[in-house]
């Protein structure tokens, strides 16, 4: 029966802190992303660019677009972030579908059994990342919104001008939190979902049938990056807004 | 019936029933884009971002069902 672990395994340590695989992913990632954002940095000014060069700025300046129509004058304070969350989840995602993320196996120590684990492993396919980004996009949202209103922000989830308000406030507090819930297990959700999705395609039929379903996840890792990005920057517009 | 069989019919309900509400609303999504389209085919790009986002949305509830599906399958 094919292998499926619903958390990230540990492959080595340092002293107690264990380094689990898709640590490991994300740290091989964010340095690709690095040098790729050096690269951008380095032929903006040059007169003959390579062709890269445009293909990252096509990329760059359409997600600038789709912020822009939802932030409107306030992109360009926001942007860096919202970007950012857009191209760290695209890339995590898009790189666990490369051939060889969860099938390459190393042999490490657990509870003093040898087992074989994978060594590498998409990084949102692990529930403590997702949720590192759902709680930053919950911070990033609140300190905008008393940034933007001051202490007038807290008018909206405590309203002790008549019942109907008061309780509708206390649902507005429940929903806050429960943002961090729903960005946590959407993303989670999704790629897992794809991981274990290709994984059983290929035990059912090995040669090919995969195929159209790579295209998919290559499909759905974009949506949710987008989507991602797009929700938080909905929720930072509805946040800032002055409400009467 | 023993514990492992109950799993078993768990997941299946979990993910079987989790999926059903949100197909009708990813069904009444398109369909309301396509009939917005046929009103206001220059809106095409803004219908198509917004249908996305909505289709995303729903699909989240039955992604939220086949998260406890697979914690009840793997775990």
């Amino acid at each position: 029966m094919l292998h499926i672990s619903i958390k990230a395994e540990p492959i080595f340590s340092i002293g107690e802190f264990h380094v689990t695989n898709s640590l490991f992913t994300a740290a091989i990632v964010l340095v690709l992303t690095l040098l790729l954002s050096i690269f951008y940095v380095t032929q903006i000014n040059k007169k003959n660019k390579n062709k890269l060069f445009y293909l990252v700025h096509f990329a760059v300046s359409s997600v600038y677009k789709l912020i822009e129509s939802v932030l409107g004058d306030k992109t360009p304070m926001f942007f860096p972030i919202l970007g950012t969350f857009f191209f760290f989840i695209l890339f995590q995602n898009w790189f666990g579908l490369i051939p060889g993320v969860g099938s390459i196996l190393i042999k490490t120590m657990e509870h003093g059994e040898e087992v074989f684990v994978p060594l590498l492993r998409g990084n949102n396919a692990d529930l403590n990342t997702t949720i590192m980004l759902g709680l930053f996009a919950f911070v990033l949202i609140q300190y905008n919104g008393f940034k933007y209103l001051g202490l007038d922000y807290l008018k909206k989830f405590l309203n002790f001008k008549n019942p109907i308000g008061f309780f509708s406030g206390i649902l507005e507090l429940v929903g806050e939190f429960s943002k961090i819930i729903s960005f946590a297990f959407r993303l989670f959700g999704n790629i897992f979902a794809g991981e274990v999705l290709l994984a059983v395609i290929a035990f059912l039929v090995p040669v090919l049938a995969t195929f159209p379903f790579l295209l998919l996840e290559v499909f759905v890792g974009m949506i949710q990056a987008l989507v991602f990005s797009m929700l938080t920057a909905v929720f930072i517009s509805t946040a800032i807004a002055k409400h009467h | 019936m023993d514990v492992e069989a109950a799993k078993q019919i768990g997941v299946a309900l979990a993910i079987g029933i989790g999926a059903i509400g949100p197909g009708i609303g990813i069904g009444l999504i398109g369909g309301r884009a396509v009939e917005a389209l046929g009103r206001n085919p220059e809106a095409e790009s803004s219908i198509r971002t917004t249908m996305i986002l909505a289709i995303a949305f729903a699909e989240a509830v039955a992604i939220y069902a086949l998260v406890i599906a697979l914690i009840l399958k793997f775990t």
